[in-house]
């Protein structure tokens, strides 16, 4: 039984590494003779590598990607990992094959990722990747949802519609992740410091529905007078929302990500208003910094895409 | 002339266990009275009537599932997949109802299901001589992805109104969960003190070998204590997925930790057979009172982990240094 195990294993392991040495030779022995081929036409040539058709909001993604390559004349070639890491590493060998001059990278892992990126370098070819970063390799430019500008875009919405003063409460992400920091920088760019605005309680609810229901309760208890909720998500704010109807209260909530679920409440009128991302903004952008970047443009390493908020219809 | 010895070491040794329980229990009900005193002396908002019964249905969650996980750790094993049970459970009853079935139906199905995965566990433990960490571990992980799977990763909503009454509701102005809560804490506390069962699931945790050459079938305790917990931890899931108004197949994640956090701070051992579901019950509210307080008092979420670390330390460090 053992040895049977131990055999298995090591055989398996085996396969494993013949696997692996395979795909290098292939790689290193096409690379050039595919490259020839290529140069000699003028059009550009941008390859995207995208986690995953199966989300609708990589499709948009995509689309604006095929847009904005349309309108500038370029080619784009979309090659689809179906949220499998490995499929996206072959992917993304598959276009240094083909010897695009840009290759955008929508990670479905951001460290595994960095093989692919490697690989890339290697080829010399350049990398932008989009929505998730990269841990490894070198990138030229990150495209991805502002979530600084997010979050004072919510700020902004409340003070406007509470008429410029009240007492707040911010429901944070877990805290120490990109998201909370940047989503709860952005609400205090717009909040802080003014008359008659006052964030009576910061707490944290990680992201999560029951915490923010419960979060949520604790806070009322300290607190009877509430005008606004602002939430880094929407399970929170939905949760927060739970907490405010038992409690029989009226206070605007606003969530972060346009969630199915959010924008129900929201056109219910239950939620105020959600944060949404615009991926077809954010393919055309990653399409129109490739170009930039094959022009030979510097283009900065971080490229914020703006948000935009979701209010009832 | 030996054996008298022996019989008066004995009962010596069972006195001083007596005396050493009755010290970790005081434990942590002082950790609890110290944590209420202070919040109530530091915060006005802390000790008033709403909050109470706000706190105390905060913490019926964590503590229906900390009451199941009292018995397991009892008979000196762990289950790890009570978090699982709690997603998977809400899931099913919460995509019946979605799909229109009775509530009442719906909620005994969630039930049923939470206690045959609970069985599950027994079987694997009792029958297949897999470690408890390690045959709930593998649970935890498989439940989880049954959720997934069933929930498709997405909230289930559209729940009917009549199930809102379950963990949303008021018997008597006290708050649902809380009455769910002090049921099965009655229950269980008459099987553990005063059942033929409770006094198995104590013998099983002192001495597994000597149980079993008694006569005890332990095989079928094992089960039925998994069983419970499961159980347990299902209408804790039910409960919250009600006050929630949907369930979310990322519900119950590292609620083991709490419940496990819950029973220990209780002064149960978790070598198994001593302890006390009563303990269950204060450590599950110095849990709460804690989340409570640190929110109540706007404590900056960097802090609020070290402190309820700390706490936990404290509380027993303190246990500890008694019991010697």
């Amino acid at each position: 039984m053992n040895k049977l195990m131990k055999m298995a294993m090591a055989s398996s392991l085996a396969a494993l590494m013949l696997v692996g040495c395979s795909t290098q030779s292939n790689l290193e022995n096409k690379a050039p003779e595919q490259g020839a081929a290529n140069n000699a036409s003028d059009k550009v040539t941008i390859g995207l590598s995208i986690s995953t058709q199966n989300n609708p909001f990589f499709v948009t993604l995509k689309d604006g990607a095929e847009k904005a390559a349309k309108d500038a004349g370029a080619e784009l070639i979309v090659v689809d990992a179906q949220d499998d890491t490995a499929k996206q590493i072959s992917g993304v060998e598959d276009l240094i094959q083909k010897k695009v001059d840009v290759i955008l990278i929508n990670p479905t892992d951001s460290a595994a990722i960095a093989t692919a990126v490697e690989a890339a370098n290697k080829a010399n070819i350049p990398v932008i990747t989009v929505d998730r970063a990269a841990e490894g390799g070198q990138v030229v430019s990150h495209i991805a949802s502002d979530n600084v500008k997010g979050g004072k875009m919510a700020g902004d919405y409340i003070l406007e519609t509470l008429g410029g003063k009240g007492n707040l409460v911010e429901l944070e992400g877990i805290a120490g992740t990109s998201a909370a920091r940047d989503r709860g920088k952005g609400f205090h760019e717009a909040v802080d410091g003014k008359d008659g605005v006052k964030v009576v309680a910061t707490q944290p609810a990680d992201f999560d529905r029951a915490k923010g229901m419960t979060v949520m309760e604790n806070i009322l208890q300290g607190n009877q007078d509430i005008q606004a909720v602002f939430a880094h998500n929407d399970e929170m704010a939905l949760g927060a929302l739970q907490a405010i109807e038992a409690a029989g209260k009226q206070i605007m909530v606003v969530g972060f990500d346009a969630t199915d679920d959010a924008v129900k409440a929201v056109n219910e009128g239950k939620m105020a208003a959600t944060v949404a991302q615009k991926p077809a903004a954010i393919g055309e952008t990653a399409v129109q910094t490739a170009l930039k970047v094959k022009k030979g443009e510097k283009v900065e390493s971080f490229i914020p895409v703006d948000l935009e908020l979701v209010t009832k219809k | 002339m030996l054996r008298q010895e022996g019989r008066i070491d004995m009962q010596a040794e069972a006195k001083q266990t007596v005396s050493k329980a009755i010290f970790q229990r005081m434990g942590s009900l002082v950790g609890l009275v110290v944590i209420f005193v202070a919040l109530s002396l530091i915060s006005s908002d802390f000790l008033t009537v709403s909050n109470m019964f706000n706190v105390l249905r905060q913490i019926s969650i964590n503590a229906l599932i900390a009451f199941g996980m009292t018995f397991v750790i009892l008979t000196g094993g762990i289950d790890l997949s009570v978090g699982s049970i709690f997603a998977l459970s809400s899931a099913l009853a919460a995509g019946m109802m979605a799909s229109g079935t009775d509530p009442f139906v719906a909620i005994m199905v969630g039930l049923a299901a939470g206690a045959v995965m609970g069985a599950a566990n027994g079987i694997l433990i009792a029958k297949g001589k897999v470690a408890p960490f390690i045959a709930t571990l593998a649970t935890m992980t498989v439940f989880r992805g049954l959720t997934l799977v069933y929930t498709e990763g997405k909230p289930i909503t559209g729940l009917p109104d009549s199930f809102a009454l379950f963990g949303k509701g008021f018997f008597l102005d006290i708050p649902m969960p809380i009455i769910w809560m002090l049921i099965a804490f009655a229950i269980l506390y008459v099987i553990l003190k005063h059942s033929t069962f409770g006094r198995h699931v104590y013998a099983l945790g002192s001495n597994e070998e000597a149980t079993k050459l008694s006569g005890i079938n332990t095989s079928r305790v094992k089960i039925f204590v998994y069983s419970i917990s499961g159980l347990l931890a299902a209408l804790s899931g039910i409960i919250l997925t009600s006050r929630l108004n949907s369930a979310q197949a990322t519900a119950g994640m590292s609620y083991e930790l709490d419940a496990i956090a819950a029973v220990v701070l209780g002064g149960t051992s978790l070598s198994g057979g001593k302890g006390w579901i009563v303990g269950t019950l204060i450590g599950a509210m110095i849990i709460g009172v804690l989340d409570n307080g640190l929110n109540l008092l706007n404590v900056s979420s960097f802090y609020q982990q070290v402190v309820k670390g700390g706490v936990i330390l404290i509380a027993v460090l303190l246990d500890r240094s008694k019991s010697k």
